[in-house]
């Protein structure tokens, strides 16, 4: 549908959007907009997947394949982090990452 | 065509930035989910439907609800009384705004090629299923492992802590 469009354009919003979510990543004290990062730069990974394949292999679907997977691995992630949060919630009483330093269980 | 595209990235990246440097988590979940949904569009775009359909029914529609249902659980940092704040209308008018275009944008898109299956080039449902179910059986095998033992995982990390001493042994 988007013939105009070259495959840099796309490259260029999944670079943009992946290093948004870096950024937030590193900056973030708080661990569920740490877990929301991680989803924005797999998120992006799926926009370079789907474009490649639309471009460069328009017969073949292994960039598709790769975005559900790419779909399930994030929800598994989601699953066990927020397991994760809300155990150390219950821990530490906070789910600052510069509160939960200590390793005791 | 071009010009919809154009109007999703910018969707895409502005509630992007807006996502990550939010203070409060419940408005940053809110422009995640408009991200995620200009996204989906720019996934329609590339002639991905079935993608895009995913993208809003997974990332928007089951993650985001964990998300939300997490945050509002704990109740990080708020007073009691922060439903009245959340109700504000002032904060859900740019993302209810940015989301209206977006779906103006995907009608118009729609409306241009007449239908979905009129479109030249689309992969379908049809074919991503035919193609998981054969040449990629083993990947949805391991995918399937990977969501069960996700599953397990978090069940087991979210359970309480059970006794592991006898009563009987247990010092009175």
């Amino acid at each position: 549908m988007t013939e105009g469009t070259p495959l840099t354009y796309f490259l260029i919003l999944g670079t943009i959007m992946f290093f948004i979510g870096i950024y937030g990543f590193l900056t973030r004290r708080n661990l569920i907009t740490i877990l929301m990062s991680v989803e924005l730069i797999l998120n992006s990974v799926n926009i370079n997947f789907v474009a490649f394949n639309k471009y460069l292999y328009p017969d073949k679907l292994q960039g598709h394949f790769f975005t559900l997977f790419i779909i399930a691995v994030a929800a598994a992630e989601a699953a066990v982090a927020i397991a994760i949060i809300i155990n150390i919630y219950r821990n530490f009483n906070s789910i600052n990452v510069e509160d939960a330093d200590e390793m005791k269980y | 065509m071009d010009v919809f595209f154009y109007i999703a990235v910018a969707i895409a990246i502005f509630s992007t930035i807006m996502a990550i440097s939010r203070r409060n988590a419940i408005h940053a979940l809110l422009y995640l989910i408009l991200s995620l949904l200009a996204v989906s569009v720019v996934f329609y775009l590339l002639s991905a439907p079935f993608i895009a359909a995913l993208e809003v029914i997974i990332y928007a529609g089951a993650i985001m609800v964990l998300f939300i249902f997490v945050v509002m659980m704990l109740n990080i940092g708020l007073e009691k009384s922060m439903e009245k704040k959340w109700l504000n209308p002032r904060m859900w008018i740019i993302p209810s705004l940015l989301a209206g275009i977006l779906l103006v944008v995907l009608f118009l898109a729609l409306s241009n090629v007449g239908s979905l299956t009129e479109n030249k080039g689309d992969i379908l449902p049809k074919q991503v299923g035919i193609s998981l179910f054969s040449t990629y059986l083993l990947g949805v095998e391991i995918a399937g492992i990977l969501l069960m033992a996700g599953v397990i995982g978090a069940y087991h990390l979210s359970s309480q802590n059970k006794k592991v001493t006898h009563r009987f042994l247990e010092k009175k």
